[in-house]
C-alpha cells in the first residue's frame, strides 16, 4: 500500500471538483496532459502579478527577478533528473519541440546519405516524423524495432538493426498508447557498445519514474512540462554536454546570438544557443512549482501509488465483457488501453464524457501501433495520482454500461 | 417537408429526452435508419477525412433532388451522420447548399462541430455541402 493521502492530495487540484455534464468529473486522460495542483497555478498568477518582465535581457529589477525565477527551474530540472551540469538543460516548448530540435540539430551535423537512425514500432508520431523529415533530407534510412502481441520491443531485432551505418537511435520510455516500458538502460548499452548516441522519450515517464540521466547514461532526454501537473508550452531537452556543442542551433534569434553583423554571427554559449527568442516564460518558472509537487509527494511514492491503481484497474475492466487490452506487457506504467468487441473505441469515449468520464480514444497519435493490432484504435485510460479506485469503478461502470448500448 | 420542418422536428424528438445517456440512445437508433450505402460505393473516395471512425457518404441525383447514403464503423458517428441524411437528403442542391443548419447547436450537440480531428461532424456537413455545390454548378 501506498503511503499518500490520496483525499488530500485531490484537493490540491481545483478542476477535480467540478462536474462534467451534470456528474462528478473522472478525469483519466492523464497521458495527454495532467491536471495542475494550485501551488502550480499559483507560480502562473504570481509572475504575472509580480514580476513580468523579459528574460536574460533587462538591466531592471523585474528583468532580473524573472531571471532568477526561470533559472531556478533549470536547476531544479538539473536535479530532479541529475544531470551533471545547468547548461545541459535546454527549456523547450515541450517534448515535440526538443525532439525536432535534436532530429535537425543533430541530423544536419551527423547524418549523411546512406545512415540509418533507428526508433521503435511503439512510438508516438512525434518521435517518428521528426525522423522521417531528417532521413528524407539527408537521404538517410528509418529503421524500426519491432514488437510482440504484448507490446515488448524485440530486444534480438534490435541489436541486427545496430550496425556502423546507424547515426542514432530514438525510443520512449513508456508507450503512451500501450504503457509499455521500455528497457532503456539496455537499449542505451547496446547502443553506446557502438558508440551510437540516444534520445530517450520521457514524456510519459517523467512523472511516474525516477529518472538519473548520468546514472542512464542517456544522450539526450525530452519532456514535457504538462504532463508532470506542469503548464503547457513548456519542456525539456537534456542533451549530454559534448554532443549539445557539437550541434550546430536551431533556430535563429534572441538568447542564442552573441554577436550579429551582417557578415556572421556568433552564437551563444550553452543552453542559449538552443533557446531562440523570448521562451514562454510564466511556464518556465510554474514548471519548478510541478517539480516541487512531485518531489513533495515523492516519485517512487506516486509509482507505487499508480502501480496499485493500474493493477487495481486491470483487474476490474477484465469484468467487462470482450474486453481486450491493447499493450499487455510485463513492465506497464499507468496507462490502461483496450478495445470491446463488437464496439468502437469512439463510442465507448463518446458515451464515457456524457457520464463525466474523460478517457483517450483513437489511435492516440501512434498509427502504426494500432495498425499492428489491426484496430482503429483504442479507449486509454492513464492514470495520475490523484486518480482513485472509486474512479475506476466508475469507469468500468461507464463501460459496461456503454457497450450495452452498443453490443 | 422543407429543410427546415425536419430541423424543426428533430429539435422537438430531441427536447423529449432529457438524460444524455437517452438523446444517445436515440442517435443509435437513428443510425440504424441510415439509408445505408451500397457495398459498393464504399470506395477510398467516398471516406470523409477528419473523422476519428470512418465515414462513408455516397452522393446521387435522382429527379433533379441529391439523395445521400453513408455509413459509419462507430455507431454514434453511424447516428450523427444519419441524422445529416434526414435532414439533408432528398432536396435540391440549391436548397442543400443554402441551408442553415441551426438544429445541430439546439439539440446540445455542438461539441460535435468541433473543426479539429475529434470526430468530424463538421467535415461531414461540409462535405454534404460541397457535394450540392458542385451540383448546383453543374446545373441539377
Amino acid at each position: 500500500m501506498s503511503n499518500l493521502d490520496i483525499q488530500k492530495i485531490r484537493e490540491d487540484f481545483p478542476i477535480l471538483k467540478r462536474q462534467v455534464n451534470a456528474k462528478p468529473l473522472v478525469y483519466l486522460d492523464n497521458g495527454a496532459t495532467t491536471q495542475k495542483p494550485q501551488v502550480v497555478i499559483d507560480a502562473i498568477l504570481e509572475y504575472y502579478t509580480d514580476m513580468n518582465s523579459n528574460v536574460h535581457r533587462g538591466v531592471h529589477y523585474l528583468s532580473q527577478i524573472s531571471t532568477d525565477a526561470f533559472e531556478v527551474t533549470r536547476r531544479k530540472v538539473q536535479e530532479f533528473i541529475n544531470a551533471k551540469h545547468d547548461y545541459e538543460v535546454i527549456i523547450t516548448k515541450g517534448t515535440t519541440d526538443s525532439i525536432n530540435l535534436v532530429a535537425t540539430c543533430y541530423g544536419r551535423e551527423f547524418v549523411q546519405a546512406g545512415d540509418e537512425i533507428i526508433v521503435s514500432a511503439m512510438e508516438h508520431h512525434s518521435n517518428i516524423v521528426p525522423w522521417q523529415m531528417i532521413c528524407e533530407d539527408r537521404g538517410a534510412t528509418l529503421k524500426v524495432i519491432p514488437m510482440n502481441e504484448a507490446g515488448e520491443l524485440d530486444m534480438d531485432a534490435y541489436e541486427s538493426l545496430l550496425n556502423g551505418k546507424t547515426k542514432l537511435v530514438s525510443v520512449n520510455y513508456v508507450s503512451n498508447a500501450l504503457g509499455t516500458i521500455n528497457p532503456v538502460r539496455e537499449i542505451i548499452q547496446k547502443a553506446h557498445a557502438i558508440g551510437v548516441p540516444v534520445l530517450i522519450d520521457a514524456a510519459q515517464a517523467v512523472q511516474h519514474i525516477k529518472i538519473d540521466v548520468q546514472e542512464l547514461d542517456v544522450d539526450f532526454l525530452a519532456f514535457s512540462g504538462h504532463k508532470m501537473y506542469g503548464p503547457t508550452g513548456v519542456g525539456v531537452l537534456y542533451g549530454k554536454e559534448e554532443w549539445l556543442n557539437k550541434m550546430p542551433p536551431y533556430q535563429g534569434g534572441g538568447d542564442m546570438i552573441k554577436d550579429v553583423t551582417f557578415e556572421k554571427t556568433t552564437y551563444n554559449e550553452l543552453p542559449f544557443k538552443f533557446e531562440a527568442g523570448t521562451p514562454n516564460i510564466e511556464a518556465g518558472i510554474a514548471l519548478n512549482a510541478a517539480i516541487d509537487y512531485i518531489n513533495d509527494l515523492g516519485i517512487d511514492n506516486i509509482k507505487a501509488y499508480e502501480d496499485e491503481l493500474l493493477a487495481y484497474a486491470t483487474e476490474q475492466l477484465s469484468t467487462v465483457e470482450g474486453i481486450r487490452f491493447i499493450g499487455t506487457a510485463k513492465e506497464k506504467s499507468s496507462v490502461i488501453s483496450f478495445v470491446v468487441d463488437g464496439t468502437h473505441p469512439y463510442d465507448i469515449g463518446v458515451l464515457l464524457d456524457k457520464l463525466g468520464i474523460a478517457v483517450r480514444t483513437g489511435h492516440h497519435c501512434a498509427q502504426p501501433v494500432m495498425d499492428q493490432f489491426q484496430i482503429p484504435g483504442t479507449v486509454r485510460a492513464s492514470l495520475a495520482v490523484y486518480n482513485t479506485k472509486e474512479e475506476i469503478d466508475a469507469l468500468v461502470a461507464g463501460v459496461k454500461r456503454a457497450t450495452a448500448m452498443l453490443v | 417537408m422543407t429543410i427546415n420542418e425536419i430541423q424543426d422536428e428533430l429539435i422537438e424528438d430531441f427536447a423529449f429526452y432529457q438524460d444524455w445517456m437517452e438523446k444517445y440512445e436515440f442517435i443509435i437508433q437513428l443510425g440504424k435508419e441510415l439509408p445505408l450505402i451500397d457495398e459498393s460505393n464504399k470506395q477510398d473516395q467516398y471516406i470523409i477525412k477528419g473523422c476519428q471512425s470512418k465515414v462513408w457518404l455516397f452522393p446521387e441525383i435522382k429527379d433533379g433532388k441529391l439523395y445521400f447514403t453513408a455509413d459509419s464503423d462507430a455507431v454514434i458517428t453511424k447516428g450523427l451522420v444519419s441524422l445529416m441524411v434526414k435532414v439533408l437528403s432528398g432536396h435540391t442542391a440549391k436548397e442543400i447548399a443554402a441551408t442553415d443548419l441551426y438544429f445541430i447547436e439546439q439539440i446540445g450537440l455542438k461539441e460535435h462541430l468541433s473543426p479539429t480531428r475529434a470526430n468530424g461532424l463538421l467535415s461531414m456537413v461540409k462535405q454534404m455541402k460541397l457535394y450540392a455545390i458542385a451540383y448546383q454548378a453543374k446545373g441539377i
